[in-house]
């Protein structure tokens, strides 16, 4: 039996957390919802940070330990807030074979950043993947959450160059 | 639900269709999607209403012939349309009655259609993954009802055995064994878990197969379910795979809807009920012990077997763990007999596979073969070829945890056995075909940069044996490395791979060993002549960037 079943206060006003209080309501509070809870928080607002985390390990009487064990155990999740836009290199051994490598450098140079940052002023977030499953029309990039297959170097820069008007 | 209430569903589907006989389906899943298969949809819906047509277009599933994308299929003609775009809209729906638009034309008659045989994949292309009530016009549900209402739970476990049917995951072990000790360990609560966490670069078969016909999945879950006892399934999907979660979640609400989840299913004492978890981006949660962690809402770290899953799986229950292939083959074995499904295939290893046919080749698309299809059938007459002015090098298979296989085993029969005895394997059906601008070096320095990745850390031969294998294989891209070198890689593969606590350390050095035992000269140039053959490493300036 846990010592108290009272729940935390909201950490804020902000309407998201209701969002994510209502996954963790769907699985009655069980510890087993840490993972299912901060894919909501990352869903919700774009990242996990330490108020996200303690608000989750506290309702769900998870250590803080674990919580942060988790976060930063997968791949997935991420810490630090993405950019507006976000562009995500498909490096699967398809994609690979296929020139993946070139088009990370292409956008590394274009972007000014290396893979998994974003840019200072905030506009563009550069992120690889393991594989994204597109194999028949490697190689491919997400740009902002849709796929788009056989990729050639000149696609890349015109989508990217838009994202950030010179 | 009876036999004749899904004889009534199917009717009325039947019916419904037969009321405009012309149809054109439009590949929805993510190869075709991601070249904008969904415009290609609207466009087509638009002229439809614009001219009147009578017509009806549906979304379906995967087509198999992926390359040749947006794909869309005219009935009752059978006629294929590839790259087909939302302009060329007009001229179909104009066509429709006529002849067919040359342009577009994709014959069905070419060996990578004829050559396959479709269990797995009968469906997928032909029914709309969200319609439950297409899967059971397709005989969906049946074995399910037939498992429930005539026959008890050991039966199924004997068809399963009799059927020969190994674990489509990679390891290949014998699915009604597996079943057999679930069913036979006692324990309070079961489980059922569908592992759909395809972590292989370069593998997209359960993708496809959750995309395109995600009711069989479920039936094969449920069937399993009744089969060892278990009254709750998870299925762990991938993160990436946002599709595919939304689709087996919509199957799960319409099975729950027509009675074939959730408690007296077919008026049975059988209850089952299942739920999606989505996976958080972790190769190393393919692993059973490492999944059942994660669902537990863990970190995702394997544990020492045994005691295996079967025995004290999720929280400690007896858990039967299946590939989404697996549970993908049971319906047709259970509708057709254990008979029928060892009739094809070989002796070992039985039915057919799923293979993700990708890289070097002109046809790249999902594709289904018997067991026993030779290495050279797959990827010269399914697949084509290779491209124009360029030699075939090796085929990849198993991902991180298999091996390059070269030119002289093409002839070799695709199963679990002899793939192993070439130092790969079967794996989870991931097939990449490289040619001569592929560096086996780079290929191996790739997936072990893929291995030390993603090594949970938690034994010290995979997290720091990776890491140390991967310095030295960088040393040999960039040309710096020595004989010594050599030697000392060859020793910690050796270490690695029996020390290692889960396959993923103990597959680790299999890139590294096959590429080794066949291209050894490649390996060689890079030490003592600081050349690359293939020009891709940049031997003696900076590696071309592979994180």
């Amino acid at each position: 039996m846990p010592l108290t079943s009272k729940k935390p206060p909201l950490p804020s006003e902000d309407k998201r957390w209701r969002i994510v209080n209502g996954t963790m309501r769907r699985h009655g509070y069980a510890r087993d919802a840490l993972i299912e809870t901060l894919h909501t928080v990352q869903e919700s607002f774009g990242f996990l940070d330490k108020v996200a985390l303690r608000f989750v390990a506290d309702s769900l009487r998870v250590p803080l330990s674990q919580a942060y064990g988790v976060a930063t155990f997968y791949h997935f999740f991420t810490m630090k807030p993405p950019g507006e836009h976000v562009c995500l290199i498909c490096m699967g051994t398809a994609c690979y074979i296929k020139g993946a490598g070139a088009l990370l450098n292409e956008a590394q140079a274009a972007l000014g950043i290396q893979a998994g940052e974003t840019t200072a002023d905030a506009k563009a977030s550069l992120m690889t993947a393991r594989c994204i499953g597109s194999c028949s029309v490697a190689p491919a990039v997400v740009f902002d959450g849709e796929t788009m297959g056989n990729v050639a170097g000149k696609n890349l820069r015109e989508k990217l160059a838009g994202w950030r008007p010179a | 639900m009876t036999f004749e209430e899904l004889e009534q569903i199917a009717a009325e589907t039947r019916e419904n269709r037969e009321k405009s006989p012309r149809e054109l389906n439009v590949c929805v899943a993510a190869g075709c999607l991601s070249l904008h298969s969904d415009a290609v949809k609207k466009s087509l819906e638009e002229e439809v209403k614009r001219t009147g047509a009578t017509c009806r277009v549906r979304g379906t599933g995967c087509m198999g012939l992926c390359s040749l994308g947006p794909l869309v299929a005219s009935e009752p003609s059978g006629q294929l349309y590839k790259s087909v775009a939302a302009a060329d809209a007009a001229e179909i729906v104009k066509n429709l009655e006529g002849a067919p638009v040359p342009r577009l034309l994709c014959s069905r008659e070419q060996p990578f259609f004829q050559r396959q045989n479709l269990i797995v994949l009968e469906n997928s292309g032909r029914i709309d993954p969200e319609k439950i009530e297409e899967y059971i016009a397709a005989d969906g549900y049946r074995a399910l009802v037939h498992a429930l209402t005539e026959v008890n739970p050991n039966e199924i476990v004997q068809e399963v055995s009799k059927s020969g049917l190994r674990g489509r995951g990679g390891a290949g072990y014998p699915t009604g064994l597996k079943w057999g000790t679930v069913s036979k360990t006692a324990g309070t609560t079961k489980y059922v878990i569908c592992n759909a966490d395809e972590g292989d670069p370069g593998a997209f078969m359960d993708r496809s197969v959750l995309e395109s016909d995600p009711h069989r999945v479920l039936e094969g879950m449920a069937i399993a379910a009744y089969a060892v006892g278990a009254t709750r399934g998870y299925i762990y999907v991938r993160a990436e795979y946002p599709l595919a979660v939304k689709r087996f979640g919509t199957a799960i609400r319409e099975a729950r809807r027509l009675g074939f989840l959730g408690s007296q299913i077919c008026n049975t004492k059988f209850n089952f009920d299942m739920e999606v978890r989505i996976g958080g981006g972790a190769f190393v949660c393919g692993e059973e012990t490492a999944l059942i962690a994660s669902i537990e809402g863990r970190r995702g770290a394997p544990r020492p077997r045994p005691p295996y899953p079967a025995q004290a799986g999720l929280w400690d229950m007896p858990t039967l763990i299946n590939n989404v292939e697996t549970f993908a083959n049971i319906p047709s074995i259970v509708r057709r007999g254990g008979d029928w499904y060892a009739s094809i295939g070989t002796k070992k290893s039985k039915g057919t596979k799923v293979f993700a046919l990708t890289g070097k080749v002109r046809n790249v698309g999902l594709i289904e073969v018997p067991m026993g299809t030779t290495l050279r059938q797959i990827i010269y007459e399914i697949g084509g070829g290779g491209p124009e002015g360029h030699k075939f090098k090796a085929v990849q298979t198993g991902g991180p945890s298999g091996g390059c296989i070269p030119e002289q085993f093409l002839d070799l029969s695709v199963d679990y056995e002899s793939l192993r005895e070439l130092g790969s394997i079967m794996g989870s059906g991931g097939m990449i075909v490289m040619d001569d601008s592929a560096c086996m070096v780079n290929v191996a320095h790739y997936f072990m940069e893929f291995c030390m990745s993603e090594s949970c850390g938690k034994c010290i031969p995979c997290r720091s044996g990776t890491a140390q294998m991967f310095e030295l294989l960088t040393r040999m891209t960039l040309g710096t490395a020595t004989a010594r070198d050599l030697e000392l890689l060859e020793e910690l593969c050796d270490m690695v791979s029996s020390t290692s606590l889960c396959g993923l350390g103990q597959s680790a050095p299999n890139p590294v060993l096959s590429t080794l035992r066949y291209f050894r000269d490649e390996y060689i140039e890079h030490i003592n002549e600081k050349r690359c053959r293939a020009g891709v490493c940049e031997c003696g300036s900076t590696v071309g960037v592979t994180a």
